[in-house]
């Protein structure tokens, strides 16, 4: 957290007390009431992301119901991009982080694996907004990435072996190739923008 | 002699071999550059009438193609006999090895008192470069391109203008200020053909091959004007104020023109590939002729044909790529492939044929100085340029990867071109001369010490990445992710950008440019269906051959199945050795039919040695391969009966399924109907009734999916499944849907 800059933590604050209707804490219809994300397929988990607290990295498990600014600050966090100065561990640290982001938004009974009725439902969520062919198409897919990641850490299962769910272990191995440390990161602003979009602005 | 033979090693008579067809293909060609004059040679001379030639020969008529051909023959030869000799290959870029033989070549013809051709600029601005431009354009990369756009554009703007202005500037005293300026701008520019040529070799990774690349790409708008300015003003003496502005807007004009130019044809070409059902093997004709005259239209108005067919590659490829017949876009791929391999061998071979022909200026000072000064202004440029990118830039560049972008701007035979474009004086052979020069030193010597820097830096290469569809998954699930934390947090960034333009995509432009249902399909499915289709045409082509190289594993549907063990672990807890006791039964009388089913995977098409059952079963499965893959031939569609219908393509063959009567179809109406029974219920079903034991067995394994004979269900089946056949739904898009249709 403390990587964040001071003109950024003050626009994220900004943007906080704007979706907050200058509370102290949101809740997920704050969240839910944003105009631009009801195009997006994955919002539900999005938001749910924000509530999680095994995102808040201080061992607990369960959902808040609502969220002060440091606890939407800690979510923030987890896209920061590296740095010139990042050393190679602190990129290792970064990536897991990052990927653990990810795996805790699959992993929503927080069993510590991807069982292939979670990654199904993932599946079908992104494909949520193309309608029939997406829904059919989804399970088959989902498939598809279960048997993947199954053969590639486990190559040689008996047919009796039951394959129970992806670990994290076995997610990080499966996405290395990914490089998260470099794509899972956006534009945090030093320069206040929000003001510009006052006309648009949520609740 | 036969003793030095026997001990000569295996390449030897190879090595032998080759050079005696190079020898006379050398001679021939050497031999066809001469005039050859009179050709006529009358066997019977005398007096009035002549008698009827039998033999004769007639040289000239067919002179241009066959030196032509000659040539490319040569050229490709030489391309043959490098991989032959592996050793070389390793060391020296195949660039170098391929102007040393221009060189040579240069060298017989003059040698024999022929007239060795030059690198003609028509020859190459219309015929060389187009497929090379066209084969990168189409292939362009596009995400990792978009994503550094604003990073290569100020590399390919500003990095090529200052490279320009300081050389140039530099220059100053040998000739006077717009002379130097034009050459300058000839000679600045990073070109395609000499930076693909030496980073294909090399791997690097994907972020380095897309800076350097689409810098030589994207530079050709600023070469292309600053060429035409100067070269009008050479002629004119001075440059004033309004000049230089209108050169700005002549930038502006000519790389948003090129664009708009190369768009457009991209469109055309996209909608007329709508179309295409009926007449497939025209398909690739109109992408490649289409995008020719995109490069011509815009070479008309002097604009930047690159640039143009750059566009026109990139804003075609998704829309044709979803039209087009899968044998058409391989021979798309192929020819793009082929064309501009070709080019690029010809290019280098006459580069250097040209330098033994040319006429030559040498002027030490003038020469080495330029040298020196393309390197000094390049790496000032990048060292420069990074420091004010980087402020702009999320992922910063590190100095390793400074160090490669400033190694890797490589000349070529452009700026040799332009340079033969200029017209006569003596400053023109100068020029020719110290770009012929600055060409050879950064091929010869950056481009063979880049590999060992290469590796000796460090630097990430290129990870070789199969098509992973959890990668794909989440790539997709990483941008709206993105996408939405962007909104949460309140700007409209990249990722909020790419978002609409992509949704504007989908909505109206998709709808318009591509045929029939394919027009709403996901990426994603588009993509997990690509990925099938190529498992699928792999199990096809090695057919009864060994198991498939793929992924080596044993794990199948069961595995990852829920249903099985999860009733497994509801049954009431029974003591171990009954358990044993119950499953060796269940195993003897399963044994066979499990043993088959089970060592079924996709990957292994191992003949099972228990039965000859297995035979059966295969061959049905190649039976189905050969139908599903029917729609490859180029047999225009039917028209249909039933509105196309998509599968989805399927590959849990694994499966196990049983098979009852008494169970209704299950669930019609839910999204699981269309679950595919492997070949081997196929099989169950034709030996239904010799192992009439196995069946009830069976139930106790995987997902009891009713499969019901095929015709019954048909109907309902063809509306909730979805049938993918890649472009013409095909002839056979009616049989049984085992569904695994794998298309």
């Amino acid at each position: 957290m403390s990587d964040f800059s001071v003109e950024q933590i003050k626009n994220l604050h900004k943007r906080f007390e704007q979706l907050s209707g200058n509370e102290e804490t949101i809740s997920r219809e704050n969240l839910e009431n944003i105009p631009a994300l009801a195009n997006n397929p994955i919002r539900r988990q999005i938001i749910g992301a924000f509530f999680d607290k095994r995102n808040q990295h201080q061992n607990e498990v369960g959902s808040f119901e609502e969220i002060g600014f440091e606890q939407f600050l800690m979510v923030m966090s987890h896209f920061r991009p590296p740095t010139l100065k990042t050393t190679e561990e602190e990129r290792e640290t970064m990536r897991k982080e990052k990927l653990r982001f990810l795996f805790n938004m699959h992993d929503t009974d927080n069993d510590g694996t991807i069982t292939l009725e979670e990654y199904r439902k993932a599946v079908e969520e992104l494909l949520s907004k193309s309608g029939a062919i997406g829904q059919e198409a989804a399970k088959a897919i989902a498939d598809a990435a279960m048997l993947e990641v199954a053969s590639t850490n486990v190559p040689h299962m008996a047919p009796d072996d039951f394959y129970e769910g992806i670990t994290f272990e076995h997610f990080e191995q499966i996405l290395k190739g990914l490089e998260m440390e470099s794509r899972m990161h956006i534009r945090f602003l030093d320069v206040d923008t929000t003001t510009m979009h006052c006309g648009r602005s949520t609740s | 002699m036969a003793v030095l033979r026997l001990t000569r090693s295996s390449s030897g008579p190879r090595l032998t071999e080759f050079i005696c067809v190079l020898l006379l293909v050398l001679v021939s060609v050497a031999s066809a550059s001469r005039d050859v004059d009179d050709p006529h040679h009358q066997t019977n001379s005398t007096g009035h009438k002549k008698a009827f030639p039998v033999l004769s020969f007639h040289y000239e008529e067919v002179k241009k193609p066959l030196e032509i051909s000659l040539w490319i023959l040569l050229a490709l030869l030489m391309k043959l006999g490098f991989h032959i000799i592996p050793r070389v290959s390793n060391v020296v870029p195949e660039s170098c090895l391929l102007i040393f033989v221009g060189l040579l070549v240069g060298g017989i013809i003059k040698a024999i008192g022929g007239e060795a051709p030059g690198l003609d600029a028509k020859l190459f601005f219309y015929y060389l470069l187009p497929p090379i431009i066209l084969d990168a354009g189409y292939f362009l990369p596009i995400r990792p391109f978009t994503e550094n756009l604003g990073t290569i554009l100020v590399f390919a703007v500003v990095g090529t203008l200052w490279n320009a202005f300081f050389i140039g500037g530099m220059m100053y005293g040998v000739v006077d200020l717009l002379s130097c300026l034009l050459f300058g701008s000839i000679i600045s520019a990073v070109d395609p053909v000499a930076v693909l040529a030496v980073f294909e070799e090399i791997h690097i990774n994907e972020l380095l091959h897309i800076l350097v690349f689409g810098e030589s790409l994207l530079n050709d708008a600023v070469t292309v004007v600053l060429y035409h300015l100067f070269k009008e003003f050479a002629h004119a003496g001075t440059v004033t104020v309004a000049d230089a502005f209108l050169g700005v807007v002549c930038f502006f004009v000519v790389s948003l023109g090129g664009i708009m130019v190369g768009a457009i044809y991209g469109i055309l070409g996209a909608f007329t590939s709508r179309f295409t059902a009926h007449t497939r093997v025209i398909e690739p004709l109109f992408v490649f002729l289409y995008s020719y005259m995109a490069y011509l239209s815009a070479e008309v108005f002097h604009l930047s044909g690159i640039m143009s067919l750059i566009a026109c590659g990139v804003v075609m490829r998704p829309y044709v790529e979803a039209n087009i017949s899968h044998k058409s876009y391989t021979t798309i791929k192929y020819f793009l492939k082929m064309w501009s391999s070709v080019s690029e061998t010809l290019i280098f071979i006459f580069l250097g044929v040209s330098t033994v022909a040319g006429p030559h200026a040498w002027n030490w000072t003038f020469v080495i100085v330029t040298v020196i000064l393309c390197l000094v202004s390049r790496v000032l440029g990048v060292i420069g340029l990074t420091y004010i990118i980087n402020k702009f830039r999320i992922v910063k560049l590190t100095k390793k990867d400074q160090f490669i972008v400033a190694y890797g701007g490589l000349r070529g035979a452009i700026a040799f071109s332009l340079g033969f474009l200029l017209t006569d004086s003596d400053m023109k052979n100068l020029f020719l001369t110290a770009i012929i020069t600055v060409i050879f030193f950064t091929v010869f010597v950056q481009g063979m010490t880049i590999r060992p820097l290469v590796e000796l830096l460090a630097v990430k290469k290129k990870k070789e990445s199969k098509g992973s569809i959890n990668e794909e998954i989440h790539t997709q699930f990483l941008d709206h992710l993105l996408t939405g934390i962007e909104d949460i947090c309140g700007h409209y960034g990249h990722h909020h950008w790419k978002d609409k333009l992509n949704r504007f995509n989908k909505a109206y432009v998709k709808r318009w440019l591509i045929r029939g249902e394919r027009s709403t399909e996901p990426q994603l499915i588009s993509f997990y269906n690509k990925m099938e289709m190529k498992q699928a045409m792999m199990l096809v082509e090695s057919g009864s051959a060994a198991k498939l190289p793929t992924i080596v594993s044993s794990v199948s549907m069961q595995n990852i199945q829920t249903k099985g063990p999860a009733r497994r672990r509801a049954i009431p807890s029974i003591s171990k050795s009954r358990e044993e006791e119950i499953r060796k039964i269940l195993r003897a009388n399963l044994q066979k039919t499990r043993q088959r089913l089970r060592s079924y995977s996709r990957h292994d098409l191992l003949i099972d040695p228990f039965e000859d059952v297995s035979e059966v079963r295969f061959r049905k499965q190649r039976v189905e391969m050969e139908r599903r893959m029917s729609h490859y031939l180029t047999v225009p569609a039917k028209s249909q009966e039933t509105p196309p219908v998509r599968k989805v393509c399927f590959e849990s063959e694994h499966q196990i399924y049983t098979y009852d009567d008494s169970e209704s179809p299950r669930g019609s109406a839910q999204a699981s109907r269309p679950h595919p029974s492997s070949p081997d219920a196929v099989s169950l079903l034709d030996e239904s009734p010799q192992r009439p034991s196995q069946r009830g067995a069976l139930r106790t394994r995987g997902d009891a999916e009713v499969r019901a004979k095929a015709p019954d269900d048909k109907e309902e089946q063809d509306q909730l499944k979805l049938s993918r056949c890649l472009s013409d739904p095909g002839p056979k898009k009616d049989e049984e849907e085992d569904g695994s249709f794998l298309s």
